[in-house]
């Protein structure tokens, strides 16, 4: 059960002493994730919460507790780093959840994550969540239940706000996952779509897109060739102006590339049932659950 | 961020790219005193964030310093795609005997630095791509090699059949991804690049785009941002941590996140209204963005109607509530505030707004559609 995370899943957090590292730590604990360390450089020996043993380094808490995925809560200037350690200790998957990581240190990241076998989410992420079960990440477990439909996307409130509607229509999730709002990410559609295509708790799958780049347009060949769960999308961004970054770095049309109505006229190409509002996403589920 | 020609020809000529001497002036005087230091024929071009300089009749040649205070005067102060025109920089008219189209763009979909090159220079690139797809030859660069020798020289060869014109050619390609790298670029261009009668190879135009993430690592380059080309209201967002980008509608909105707030605008776009911004606060509920946020909408002399779309996660709404309260004593005003209030805290925050005179709604359609109808009546 679940995509990427699940019931096994031994999480280590980087940057478990600081503001956010601990607050969501702590949240995480409460939500069900096993966590079995943290890692602040200097502040090893030290216990989290009365339970959580903390090291110095990645390579340490593999170590000593068979930490499998890891969850970045670091200042940018350090994000990429924290990346680079987390793959060289062994750490199968990993999860950044900072945002302003520079684009230049994410292209040097990329292969090293890649090489080392390891998987990256992220980064400037939400992280993921499968209900009841697990949650990596800051995605508010108090909005989630379980149920047929996986969702992926590239917002963070945007994701809650689906999945709000979501639940109040009940129609739970099988697995959230954030693959976050920068140009480049560790994970992208097509990865998640795989994902929820082998997955049996998974029927139907929503896709969140936003604008920039051309993902959506590669997710949709995907569903196309490669899918036989029903797939509905929705993108943000249908009045956004071309050539201004909206929020997310990686949210910016160039040239013609990368428009809303790109994105959404290619999800109508290839079969996925395309929300005109957040709203329309209930229905379009319904149709085909 | 985006840099002027002039700050980007700078970058490459202390790169030892061959770029042309040039000044710029503010004034059409100046203008003509640089041209007079200069001798002989200048160009006259606009210095603002925007293509097509050229087309809009921003970029002209002029004999001599009495023609190239003429064109500085018409050219300065002209609008080229909305911006301004308040300076232009004045360089040595140059004898093409060919231009070349170089450049460098972080490309997303193939995580690379892409080098692309094409034997038509001066013009789009995008338009090259389409009608003569031939004439581009393009190489990716591996991060942890950079530029290869043997792919500068390729590129080089591409856009010379002389052999001493692709060497300089190849030159060129290996400082320009060394002006990439250390300026935190995402984009560089050199377009175009020529070759003079005399057989040299020179850049007479350049742009780059840096990533925003790479600022905080590199003053001098954030340095060169430009605060007159940008709106003073976005200015006073970004220094308050706010993501604000001002567009001509009545209904002003505050979100928090970046993908809800787009997701946002379009639906006040879906019911019939038109966004008068994007506004993210982010992640922090800090009651001072709050306040900020509220001051640049109900600056905006458009907006007719404020919307708040809070979804709180971190955030937390009683937070924002407080912020909401507090702002609204700070600055009186008149404008109808729908509020839309759903998370973290839901509960406290109803209440806080009760208190104060406020009713806020957990729908978001329903909450769009009220904004709408208030920025209408």
């Amino acid at each position: 059960m679940g995509v990427f995370i699940g019931p096994d899943t031994r999480l280590v957090v980087q940057g478990i002493t600081g503001r956010d590292g601990s607050f969501h730590a702590r949240q995480m604990m409460e939500y069900g994730t096993r966590v079995v360390a943290g890692v602040t450089p200097g502040k090893g020996g030290r216990t989290f919460a009365g339970e959580v043993p903390v090291f110095d380094t990645v390579e340490d808490a593999v170590a000593e507790t068979g930490a499998d995925t890891s969850v970045i809560y670091v200042p940018a200037r350090f994000a990429s780093d924290a990346i680079f350690e987390a793959a060289d200790a062994g750490v199968r998957l990993i999860v950044c959840i900072t945002e302003g990581v520079p684009v230049a240190d994410m292209l040097r990241a990329l292969p090293y994550v890649e090489e080392k076998g390891a998987r990256l989410i992220g980064p400037n992420c939400p992280g993921l969540i499968v209900p009841d079960v697990c949650k990596v990440g800051i995605l508010p477990g108090q909005i989630v239940r379980a149920g047929p439909v996986g969702i992926v996307s590239r917002s963070g409130t945007l994701t809650y706000e689906v999945i709000f509607q979501l639940s109040r229509a009940e129609i739970g999730q099988s697995t959230c996952v954030g693959i976050g709002g920068d140009p480049l990410i560790g994970t992208d559609f097509v990865d998640c779509l795989g994902a929820f295509e082998a997955d049996g708790d998974t029927e139907a799958v929503v896709m969140i897109g936003e604008i920039g780049g051309t993902d959506e347009q590669l997710a949709a060949e995907f569903v196309a060739n490669r899918m036989s769960k029903p797939v509905v999308g929705f993108i943000a961004g249908q009045t956004a102006p071309p050539g201004r970054r909206m929020g997310h770095a990686g949210a910016i049309i160039s040239g013609s590339e990368g428009t809303a109505e790109e994105k959404m006229r290619s999800f109508r190409e290839h079969g996925i049932g395309v929300a005109e509002r957040p709203a329309d996403i209930v229905d379009l589920l319904r149709e085909r659950l | 961020m985006n840099i002027h020609e002039y700050q980007a020809r700078e970058i490459l000529r202390a790169h030892g790219i061959p770029v042309p001497p040039g000044e710029v002036a503010t004034t059409p005087e100046r203008a003509a005193e640089i041209a007079a230091a200069l001798g002989g024929a200048v160009v006259v071009k606009a210095q603002v964030h925007a293509g097509g300089r050229g087309k809009a009749g921003g970029v002209k040649l002029a004999r001599d310093a009495d023609e190239a205070r003429e064109k500085a005067a018409a050219i300065l102060g002209m609008e080229i795609k909305g911006f301004t025109v308040g300076k232009v920089l004045v360089a040595p008219a140059e004898d093409i005997a060919s231009e070349a189209y170089v450049g460098i763009v972080m490309d997303r979909a193939n995580r690379c630095d892409t080098f692309m090159v094409s034997s038509e220079g001066g013009v789009d690139i995008e338009e090259v791509a389409a009608s003569m797809p031939d004439a581009i030859r393009k190489v990716r660069v591996d991060p942890r090699y950079g530029l290869l020798n043997h792919q500068a020289a390729a590129l080089g060869y591409h856009l010379y059949d002389d052999p001493g014109q692709a060497r300089q050619a190849a030159d060129t390609m290996g400082r320009l991804y060394g002006a990439y790298r250390a300026s935190g670029a995402t984009l560089a261009e050199i377009n175009p690049l020529i070759v003079n009668p005399a057989g040299e190879v020179k850049a007479i135009d350049a742009k780059m785009t840096i990533d925003d993430n790479a600022l905080f690592r590199l003053p001098d380059i954030a340095a060169l941002r430009d605060l007159e080309a940008e709106n003073p209201a976005e200015i006073r967002a970004r220094e308050a941590g706010l993501s604000y980008i001002r567009l001509d509608g009545r209904v002003g909105c505050c979100v928090n996140g970046a993908g809800l707030a787009m997701a946002t605008m379009d639906l006040v776009k879906y019911y019939g209204g038109e966004p008068a911004n994007f506004l993210d606060i982010g992640g922090s509920s800090n009651p001072d963005k709050v306040v900020t946020a509220l001051e640049l909408i109900a600056e905006d002399e458009n907006v007719t109607s404020i919307l708040f779309n809070i979804f709180g996660g971190i955030t937390r709404c009683d937070d924002v509530a407080n912020g909401i309260v507090e702002a609204t004593r700070r600055i009186d005003i008149r404008l109808p505030i729908t509020i839309r209030l759903t998370g973290t805290n839901e509960e406290e925050a109803l209440e806080i707004l009760e208190a104060n005179g406020f009713e806020a709604m957990i729908d978001m359609d329903r909450a769009v559609q009220t904004a709408v109808e208030r920025a209408a009546s």
